[in-house]
Parts: C-alpha cells; structure tokens; sequence
C-alpha cells in the first residue's frame, strides 16, 4: 500500500518525465525524416561530388559513433568552442543528426526500390525532377518506409533516456529523482519507467501499422504468410 | 507540302564503347505512323528515348515541328510534355489510380483546374474503353488495361506525337489484341505515332511506312506492301520473314 501511495505521488513527476521524453522523441525524428529524405535524395539523384564528400561521410560518421559518445560531444565538445548550448538542445543535434542517418538509409532503399521506370514515366509527362519526386517517387517510397520507420520509432524513443546523460529531465531521470528521495524503491519506480516506455513504443507502432494498413495501394500488398494461409482457407 | 512533326537528323548514341545508335535520320509527317522493326540491341528504344531526351544523344539534331529539341536552350520539360510516351511495361503510378494517373499530368504540368482535367481524363479513357475502371489501382488490372491506361495517360496531355516503345511485347498473347485496337483506331483519328513493335499485323494494318533497323542504321525504310514483297536488302527480306512467322502478319 505504501509503495502504490508512492508511485501515486511520483506520478506528476514521472508524467512531467514522460512529456519530455515524448518531446524529444517528436524532435529527433522529425529533424532525422526532414534530414534524411534530403539525404536519401542526394544519394540517390544528387551530383557525385556531393555523395562522396558530404552525404557519405555524414552517413557512416554518425551511425559508427555510440550515441552517447555523440551526446557528450555536442553538449560538452561546444562549450570548448565557445558555443553555449542547452543539454536538451544538444540532445535534439546529436540525436536528430544520428537519426538522420539511419533514415536515410531507410529512405534510400526504398526509393531505390522503386525503380527507374516510375521516375522515367514522370518525366516523359514533362515532369521536372523536383515534381517527379514530389508527385511520384515520393509518395510511394514513404509507403515502402513505414515498417522499418517504425523500428527507427522504437529506438529513437528509447534512446532519449540517453539524455539523461548530459543532464535532460526526461522520464528516466524523474524516475531517479523519486529513488533517491525515497531510498531503495529502485525496482518499482524503474519497472513503472519501463511500463511508459513499452507503453509509448506500443502506441506508436499501432498507430504506424494503422497507416501503412490506411495508405497500402491495393492489389500491390504482400501478403503475410498468416494473411495468406487465412485466404487460403476461405 | 506535307507538315512535318518531327525530324531526325543524323543521329549518334553510345554507350561507353559501344556504339548503339550510328547516324539515324528519318523524319515523320502529321497523321502518319512509322513502324520501327530490327533485331533487339539495335538501338530502337535509345532512339525512342533520344527523341524525347530521356537519354540525351551524343550527337545529331531533332526538331518538333519548328522547335530544335536538341538546342540547349529548348525546355525540355515543355517538349516533354507534347511528346506522349508508351512503354513496354505500362510504367504506370502504381500508387495512384487509374484516373489520378491520366489526370496528373494534366495537373501538375500543364495546371489545368481539377475538374477540367478529371473532364479531360475521362474522355480519353473513355476512349481506350476503360470508363468503368477509373477508380482502380493499376496492379488491379490486366496487362492490357494496364497499357490502355498509359494510352489515355499519353493522350491527356494533348500530344503532337506519340512514342510506343514495344507496347505490346510484354503482354499474354489474348491481351495484346485490345491495345492494337486502341492502336488502330488512334491511327485512324489521325494521331502522329512511331511505333516500335514487331506486330506485323499492325503494321500492315495502319503503318505509313515501316523502318527496319538494324546494328544502329537504318538499313530500309519504306511502305509496308513494298517492304513485304519488294525489300531491296536482302537482311530486310530475312528478317521480315522471320517475324511474320513468329508473330503472323494477319489483321489484313
């Protein structure tokens, strides 16, 4: 009974948490979607020059180095340059960059999934490149992104706990606060931790399902072995 | 006089070493319809795609009826969009449906107000006889409608000449029969076409001229009875002969 009156007491704390972690969630992947369609289309339609010395060399820098190396980076590395940055702010770069990476990767796989025949149809409508991609290669390479997006959701949500690190009062580190205010509940007050994040990374996959079931194009879906051995019953 | 839609002239194309287009000239007059024949990797697709500068040419010029498609200055995007293109494999907007297909063009490129294009779409598909399918999604359809629909998607957009590049060359042998009926009929209404395609019953049917290409030349050009029964070269003779048995010469 104490415990529960505890974790009832705690829950502002930890909610006020949980609204940090979902806002750097929203931050980091919107500036890894943003950064990384552009570089996906760099990859894929941009000059030599710029893949070889930019894209490529931003790609691999930012998924080979751990995150949190990336964290304290950003947040302690800017001050030696003279640069005064908050730790949520730091976070955002470090993190949004980082996931930038990796969803250009996503990204460029599945434009290049498409094929070029879509993209030569565009243009022989008198399409230039910026409209073929708006119109067309766009709009199906998102589809095509989606089940492997939701897993970038999954680990980019996790991985705001990171933040904790550089000193971000995120859920983790309101789940800290209350332990430590409150000697050795640390099982509980963890366990209820990792319930909000399983319950924000199931939300999210259920609703990203949600959307590629809503924008699937018809007779183009690959049918899943469950799907298929229920149609085949029928 | 007739008036020319479009002039070829002396055309080169390689790839790396290999030369695939080795000096093409021909020219093509409003209403007609020139059948393009040859061996594959003769280079009658790169050329197809040369005239609209899908695959820009090494050298050689092109016009569209006055206007230098191989001048630098040339928007390319314009000529684009008054040259219709056909491929072998529809190459339809797998995630649009059938009518947004037909119809974006018409939108994005020539800014045309929604209704006037979907008016405009649903005649042409109306015209390729697929008005009851405008709300389908192209992998809904056989590979026929599939090539009607990218018809109607050429036809949309007005065009002063259409290329088909093997339209029917990837279709089960019962569908190809309803995308030479469009064919046939476009032909008819007066419609400017070059054809790449080895349906010899087409080209019989409707073809001004048939052009056989061979090793990245021309090597004959001429009206279809002629190039039948009189060819000159005897490459053309054979070839022609080994087509009309593979793919039969009837729709006479």
């Amino acid at each position: 009974m104490e415990q529960l009156y505890l974790i009832w007491q705690g829950m502002p704390s930890l909610l006020s948490g949980t609204l940090v972690t979902i806002e750097l969630t929203i931050y980091f992947l919107a500036l890894g979607f943003l950064l990384g369609i552009l570089l996906a289309l760099g990859r894929v339609y941009g000059p030599l020059y710029l893949q070889l010395l930019v894209i490529i060399p931003f790609e691999r820098l930012f998924r080979a180095i751990p995150a949190l190396v990336l964290l304290f980076l950003f947040y302690f590395g800017s001050s030696f340059f003279h640069i005064n940055i908050s730790a949520f702010m730091a976070a955002i770069l470090a993190m949004g960059l980082r996931s930038a990476a990796y969803q250009s990767e996503i990204f460029r796989g599945a434009i290049q999934t498409i094929g070029e025949d879509q993209m030569k149809a565009a243009r022989s409508l008198g399409m230039n490149t910026l409209q073929s991609i708006r119109y067309v290669i766009l709009p199906q390479a998102l589809r095509l992104s989606i089940p492997s997006w939701a897993n970038e959701y999954a680990v980019v949500l996790k991985d705001t706990s990171l933040a904790y690190a550089v000193g971000v009062t995120e859920l983790l580190r309101q789940g800290r606060y209350i332990v430590a205010r409150t000697f050795g509940n640390a099982l509980l007050v963890y366990t209820v931790c990792a319930l909000i994040y399983f319950i924000l990374v199931f939300i999210g996959n259920q609703l990203l399902r949600f959307l590629e079931e809503k924008y699937k194009i018809p007779g183009y879906e690959i049918k899943t072995r469950r799907e298929q051995s229920v149609l085949e019953r029928i | 006089m007739p008036h020319v839609i479009l002039k070829v002239e002396n055309l080169y194309k390689s790839y790396g070493k290999l030369a695939v287009l080795k000096g093409i000239s021909f020219q093509v007059n409003q209403g007609e319809t020139k059948v393009i024949i040859g061996p594959s990797g003769t280079g009658k697709s790169t050329l197809l795609n040369c005239i609209n500068q899908l695959t820009p040419p090494d050298k050689g010029r092109i016009w569209l009826e006055e206007i230098e498609v191989t001048n630098p200055a040339t928007d390319l995007n314009l000529i684009r969009s008054s040259i219709g293109m056909v491929f072998q494999h529809f190459n339809l907007f797998t995630h649009l449906t059938v009518l947004d297909n037909v119809r974006l063009g018409l939108v994005v490129v020539k800014k045309i107000p929604k209704d006037k294009a979907t008016e405009i779409s649903l005649e042409k598909l109306n015209q390729v006889g697929l008005a009851d399918k405008i709300n389908a999604y192209p992998a809904e359809l056989s590979g026929g409608q599939q090539q009607r629909v990218s018809i109607a998607r050429a036809l949309a957009m007005n065009p002063k000449l259409i290329l088909f590049d093997e339209p029917t060359s990837a279709l089960d042998p019962e569908l190809i029969g309803e995308v030479l009926n469009v064919m046939i009929k476009l032909a008819e209404r007066g419609m400017t076409m070059v054809v790449v395609s080895h349906e010899m019953g087409f080209a019989r049917a409707v073809a001004n001229e048939i052009i056989f290409m061979e090793n990245g030349v021309i090597v004959e050009e001429g009206k279809p009875d002629i190039m039948f029964h009189h060819a000159q070269n005897p490459r053309t003779r054979e070839f022609l002969h080994k087509i009309t048995e593979l793919y039969g010469g009837k729709a006479e």
